[in-house]
């Protein structure tokens, strides 16, 4: 028994491993491009390690008043103001439907779950925005659109209805007003949801190049994300824009290309061991979540 | 709070009084949501106007189901439909049976240091955009220099240019969609055979049961309802509008229109008719063909839920 167990375990490690270095090489062969030198790459083609070690890709994006530094301004802003705001506008908003003296709580709940269902698609929603809202070309289209989500509202519903009614009703007989109740007593209690929630806006937003594409012509305002889909893509109706034409004409293309890239995922792998039990925790609240 | 079922006769304001720091806070929420989610959904009627985005919805002229027309004539709406359910199909069944074999055997990994390094890396990928996603896979792909190319040069085999073969795609996009996705459902369902009782085990250990047929007779049934979960959110975002998970089909073919017939579904041609040919008609016509085909495969999933597991379905 012992040794035929010892080898299926053998089995579901190697396994593991192989499928771990299937996700890890990507990333590695990202990386080494972005420090090699440019002619190691014409000649000899991608490969994990650097073939010939260089730090230009990295000093000419890092040296000066170039789009990507712009573009890392413009996302860092989007992604803590977005998350933020997002924050603040639906905790307050599921919390007052987690309270049963609320009593339209039913009403306003069927309208956020409604969302879920249907949708008016992209062209209203882009209308909506451009046309009627005037936010075509601000800083604030980055983030508006995306300020309250449904299924983020109904998993911080559900996390507060969790909390005992016992110590918000203590707090109501000390005299605590309910707003000042929700600020020094709920928000305190609900951290792990709302460190959650923060982590997932807050990687959306890091990650968000769809609004920018359709809603973003200034390349003042280019997300990160969007940037690096243009310095790829190149794609026709970005020719003429002059921002984009000085990085195909000067930078040190295929290695700084991969050096942005690398600079884009940079924060999230740095930050990732650190955070990672949030997120698994708050996909495990999603889960249970019906 | 018990008095306030006696005097159910008060009328809305006094209600609104009453808990108007309640309400306050609600408001934002509330107004946004009726902004962001419902004006939009009144919004579909552009899909019945010949849309003139100067003159506005008030302005334009009425024209009937004539962008339904002219969208059905070509087959291009088949094509993306086909795309769409087909690969989301793949996915939905390739995701989540790996997920659940993979939560299985790393449940039965003893080490609990590897078992947590696996999920660590097996998550990662989730937590990227799909622009990266292009670079990282233009780096196996790309035609001269691709990693892909250089291992199949090292066994005498031609070059293959990728980013014109459809054929290809269609094994790369669900390749991808793992690649990102099944550490996310797995970590999912590892929580959820950490919550299964260790009785179970016991008594089929008792029996003689091989951990291979208690993964299929405990684990496997234990975790059905978050299968069900997972299967009705996924059948959701399928034709989610434009805020589903559609970014792969945009940016890893790297925009190659020879992909298209394998690579595009609904919510690429949307995107394509509204950004690049400002086609208004068509696009809201088929933006509104995907929510109302996307609400009855969210009704019908829910229906068969139900039918099989009251509790865990969404209504």
């Amino acid at each position: 028994m012992r040794p035929s167990l010892s080898i299926s375990k053998l089995v579901v490690n190697a396994g593991f491993m192989i499928y771990s270095a299937l996700c890890i090489i990507p990333m590695l062969v990202v990386l080494s491009i972005s420090f090699s030198k440019e002619q190691s790459i014409f000649q000899g083609g991608y490969s994990i390690l650097p073939r010939a070690f260089s730090l230009k890709a990295y000093e000419y994006i890092l040296g000066g008043n170039t789009p990507i530094l712009h573009a890392y301004l413009v996302t860092i802003a989007a992604t803590i103001a977005g998350t933020v705001l997002h924050l603040i506008i639906s905790s307050m908003f599921a919390y007052t439907l987690s309270r049963n003296e609320v009593k339209y709580r039913h009403i306003v709940s069927f309208l956020v779950v409604f969302c879920l269902l249907f949708n008016g698609g992209l062209v209203p929603w882009y209308i909506l925005l451009s046309k009627y809202l005037h936010l075509k070309d601000t800083f604030f289209v980055l983030i508006f659109p995306y300020l309250v989500s449904s299924v983020n509202v109904l998993i911080m519903r559900n996390f507060f209805k969790g909390i005992p009614d016992e110590i918000i009703e203590s707090a109501r007989i000390d005299g605590s007003g309910e707003f000042n109740t929700f600020v020094k007593l709920v928000v305190p209690l609900s951290t792990p949801v709302l460190a959650t929630i923060a982590l997932f806006v807050g990687v959306f937003f890091w990650n968000d190049w769809f609004t920018a594409a359709i809603l973003i012509e200034n390349n003042k305002l280019y997300t990160l994300q969007f940037l690096l889909q243009s310095i790829m893509n190149n794609i026709a109706y970005l020719q003429g824009n002059s921002l984009v034409e000085d990085i195909a004409a000067n930078l040190p293309d295929e290695t700084a290309r991969m050096a942005t890239c690398v600079l884009a995922v940079g924060p999230i792998v740095i930050a990732y061991p650190y955070l990672q039990r949030y997120f698994v925790k708050g996909l495990t609240l999603g889960a249970v979540k019906s | 709070m018990q008095g306030a079922k006696a005097r159910r006769t008060i009328p809305v304001l006094s209600e609104l009084l009453k808990n108007r720091v309640f309400y306050l806070m609600m408001l934002p929420g509330l107004l946004y949501i009726i902004i962001m989610y419902y004006i939009p959904m009144a919004g579909v009627v552009i899909a019945f106007q010949q849309f003139n985005p100067f003159k506005g919805i008030g302005g334009s002229k009425w024209i009937g189901f004539e962008n339904f027309k002219f969208m059905f004539q070509s087959d291009t709406v088949l094509q993306v439909t086909l795309n769409t359910i087909l690969y989301n199909l793949v996915f939905l069944v390739t995701g989540i049976g790996f997920a659940l074999i993979a939560a299985i055997l790393i449940n039965s990994i003893g080490n609990r240091l590897l078992a947590g390094a696996y999920k660590s890396i097996l998550l990662l990928p989730y937590l990227l955009s799909w622009v990266v996603g292009e670079y990282l896979l233009f780096s196996f792909l790309s035609m001269d220099k691709g990693i892909l190319n250089q291992l199949l040069g090292s066994f005498g085999i031609e070059p293959v240019q990728w980013y014109s073969e459809p054929f290809y795609w269609r094994f790369i996009l669900p390749a991808a969609y793992i690649w990102k996705n099944v550490g996310y459902f797995a970590v999912i369902y590892a929580a959820g055979i950490a919550g299964i009782s260790s009785e179970y085990y016991e008594a089929a250990e008792l029996d003689g049961a091989t951990k291979f047929q208690q993964a299929i007779r405990i684990t496997v049934p234990m975790l059905m309802p978050i299968t069900l979960i997972l299967v009705l959110l996924q059948a959701g975002k399928m034709f989610f509008g434009a805020f589903g998970d559609w970014g792969m089909f945009y940016n890893l073919p790297m925009q190659s229109g020879v992909l298209y017939g394998a690579t595009d579904v609904i919510d690429t041609y949307i995107y394509r008719s509204l950004k690049q040919m400002g086609d208004f008609g068509m696009s809201s016509a088929a933006g509104l063909y995907q929510s109302l085909v996307g609400f009855v495969l969210v009704l019908i999933s829910n229906a068969i839920i139900r039918l099989y597991d009251r509790d865990s379905a969404l209504f």
